[in-house]
């Protein structure tokens, strides 16, 4: 007896902890580990030693995977907000980010060219402009969705295919340099301090994310109106208003990851810059586990599935895969993912798995 | 009296009927204050030219669109189709017909994958389709890399086959009478805007198809296999996805990873121009045609009225897609109070 319910309790830990919706990234994280481990644990190895200027810094793969899944993991942020609040996903990060950069290293240049021997604005004015820029375009976005009630990614397809117009336009075409070392420092590391800036940046966001979270009705509301945007607005929610915040809180990300992107080489190429991380974004949501539908939301799932990519993009690369043929893995994967979280999917497994109980049962 | 005859324009017509008047307004601006090369047909008989490829991917588009799906995995289909012919006839020294085979063996294996993920496991088709992106454009990769021209001698023939279109030629200003010519890949798009056109319009196919991105329930009421409706709109598209793919490759006779850039945006914006609507069951096929005619003249009117840097392309294809998704979107909101 004692026997038989310490047994259903280690099964329904176990249900309990495959239906915790992290258990999808936290699978796929341990997943790639293992395979990690397998190839050569030499993956794993993290030094702390002097770099090429002299400071010292930790590196390694593991902080090269937390260094560059940064960017991502501040817009899944946002992404995850848009997807839950609106049932859609923005298509037009990539190129919000581009046009963010450019703002800021127009602003950084002034009227001195597009090579200044010196910033000609203070960083964070740059940096406030690019965010307030990034905003307005999220509005836009937003009005498109909320007020006019466009599916998101078609509302979105309009910024991404002028956006990278737009960001080339504001800097003539022109390609600007910022020479001086203090703007590197956002996308590379600040003297003295060993852990690489971008990630520093992405642990801010997420603290501030938390608390907002924590002691605001943001959530929550974000939730209602995702899951029923009918009794939402019966309850008095505005699910207009809502839907349309979602998308400038997620501008703001992409104000911030816009940073850490033109600050990692202190200039811009309008059409690279970004290119297809609106995919990443938006895997990472799914990989979270959260509905592409919209509804219910996990955000710390969400960041741990932006991480979860960057290692797996790390893994590939260690696996030489060209960065080129890397989309064709990815993709692979993404299918995976998604058949395996499919609804139809799933019932199907679990009523089979029930016929088999039934069946062991009457055989026993 | 006046309310009866506002009601004999139904919703899709108005959209149809704002698209082709828009294209021509544009094309006749474009003739009165360019001039420019707009007065002779050729000009014209050029944007079909290099976007016939384009008119066949946005019919598939459309009607995948109408059933209420979306696909943008075309564009990196146009890739891999091209890639794989090109290495196909010029490093293999295969034939032509087997090209075109392959081409067709793509689109539909793409078709099929997608529409079951989206019609039996009820997955959402921008993820689906995007992952087919993800790997059509990675597959390229793998294929080859590096871009190239292809030599092969029966291909480069049919590649510089012209159909000349008599009585629109025009005399050039040396007095030489130069003939109109038309490439082959205008006449396969206008053989499958014209089969699409009946498919929707006349049979009972295309009424499902409307039917089920009208609304599922009353479809499924009425008796329609929505699931097997879906998943055939999603292999027809991939059938001209296929067809587009090959013309596109004898359009620009190279492979490359960067053929077909974008294109699915072009596709979805000239079908939501030609007042085809994302949340389904209203669109027509002629209303895309003239979408894509009016995205070209577009692209063509920036490019020669001097505005020669790139950017301003991508902005008025964005501003335009903008002013008619807000008109979409006027339209439907009125019909849902009507």
């Amino acid at each position: 007896m004692n026997d038989k319910s310490k047994k259903t309790s280690a099964a329904a830990v176990l249900t309990k902890l495959t239906r915790n919706q992290i258990f999808i990234p936290l699978a796929a994280l341990l997943l790639l580990v293992i395979i990690n481990l397998i190839a050569g644990p030499s993956f794993f190895k993290i030094s702390y030693s002097a770099n090429n200027a002299g400071n010292m810094i930790f590196s390694g793969y593991p902080i090269t995977i937390l260094d560059f899944g940064s960017e991502l993991a501040i817009l899944a942020i946002g992404m995850t907000l848009v997807t839950a609040a609106s049932g859609g996903q923005d298509i037009s990060v990539g190129a919000a980010i581009a046009i963010a950069g450019s703002v800021m290293l127009r602003v950084l240049c002034g009227n001195a060219g597009s090579r200044p021997e010196t910033m000609q604005a203070p960083i964070i004015v740059a940096f406030l402009a690019g965010c307030v820029v990034a905003m307005l375009f999220g509005a836009f976005n937003g009005v498109l969705v909320a007020f006019f009630r466009i599916q998101p990614m078609v509302a979105t397809l309009i910024l991404y295919t002028a956006g990278r117009s737009i960001a080339a336009w504001i800097n003539n075409n022109e390609l600007p340099i910022i020479n001086e070392p203090e703007f590197g420092y956002f996308g590379g590391i600040i003297p003295g301090i060993p852990i690489p800036t971008p990630f520093l940046i992405a642990v801010a966001c997420m603290i501030v994310t938390a608390l907002v979270l924590k002691f605001t009705t943001l959530g929550l509301y974000t939730q209602s109106v995702g899951i029923n945007e009918k009794s939402a607005r019966l309850n008095g929610l505005n699910p207009t208003f809502i839907k349309f915040l979602s998308f400038v809180i997620l501008g703001l990300c992409v104000g911030v990851a816009g940073l850490i992107k033109v600050s990692r080489l202190s200039t811009i190429n309008y059409s690279v810059i970004a290119k297809d991380i609106e995919m990443d974004a938006i895997l990472a949501v799914a990989l979270g586990g959260n509905a592409l539908g919209g509804g219910k939301f996990n955000m710390v799932a969400s960041i741990l599935g932006a991480y979860v990519i960057q290692f797996l993009t790390q893994t590939l690369y260690r696996f030489k895969v060209s960065s080129d043929a890397l989309p064709a893995y990815k993709a692979i994967v993404v299918i995976i993912l998604v058949v395996a979280s499919a609804p139809t999917v799933r019932e199907k497994i679990s009523s089979l798995w029930k016929n088999r109980k039934a069946h062991a049962k009457e055989v026993g | 009296m006046k309310s009866n005859k506002k009601k004999t324009i139904s919703d899709s017509n108005l959209l149809l009927l704002i698209t082709v008047v828009i294209f021509f307004v544009m094309y006749a601006g474009a003739v009165l204050f360019l001039k420019g090369g707009f007065l002779r047909p050729q000009a014209f008989l050029n944007i079909l030219n290099t976007n016939a490829a384009l008119i066949i991917l946005a019919c598939g588009m459309s009607l995948v669109m109408i059933t209420g799906g979306i696909d943008i995995s075309l564009g990196g289909q146009m890739a891999l189709i091209s890639m794989c012919c090109a290495v196909y006839l010029d490093y293999m020294g295969g034939n032509i017909a087997v090209s075109i085979l392959i081409a067709l063996a793509i689109g539909l294996a793409f078709g099929a994958v997608i529409g079951f993920l989206v019609a039996y496991l009820d997955i959402q088709p921008f993820i689906v389709s995007l992952a087919g992106m993800f790997f059509a454009r990675g597959m390229t990769t793998i294929v080859h890399t590096a871009p190239f021209n292809v030599a092969n001698e029966k291909f480069t023939a049919l590649k510089a086959t012209r159909i000349i279109v008599p009585g629109l030629g025009t005399v050039n200003r040396k007095g030489i009478y130069v003939d109109a010519y038309i490439e082959i890949g205008v006449i396969v798009a206008l053989i499958v805007v014209v089969l699409m056109f009946i498919l929707l319009k006349w049979t009972k196919l295309g009424r499902a198809f409307y039917a089920v991105g009208g609304n599922k329930q009353s479809a499924l009421m009425l008796g329609i296999n929505v699931k097997r409706t879906k998943f055939l709109a999603h292999l027809i598209c991939g059938l001209l996805a296929g067809i587009g793919g090959y013309v596109l490759f004898l359009n620009r006779g190279s492979g490359a990873v960067t053929n077909g850039n974008g294109m699915e945006m072009d596709a979805i914006a000239s079908s939501i121009i030609g007042g085809t609507l994302l949340t389904g069951g209203v669109g027509n096929i002629i209303g895309t045609l003239f979408g894509v005619l009016s995205l070209c003249t577009i692209q063509n009117i920036v490019s020669s009225a001097g505005l020669g840097e790139a950017w301003w392309t991508g902005i008025t294809i964005a501003a335009m897609l903008c002013l008619f998704l807000v008109i979409q979107s006027i339209v439907m909101a009125r019909r849902k109070k009507g």
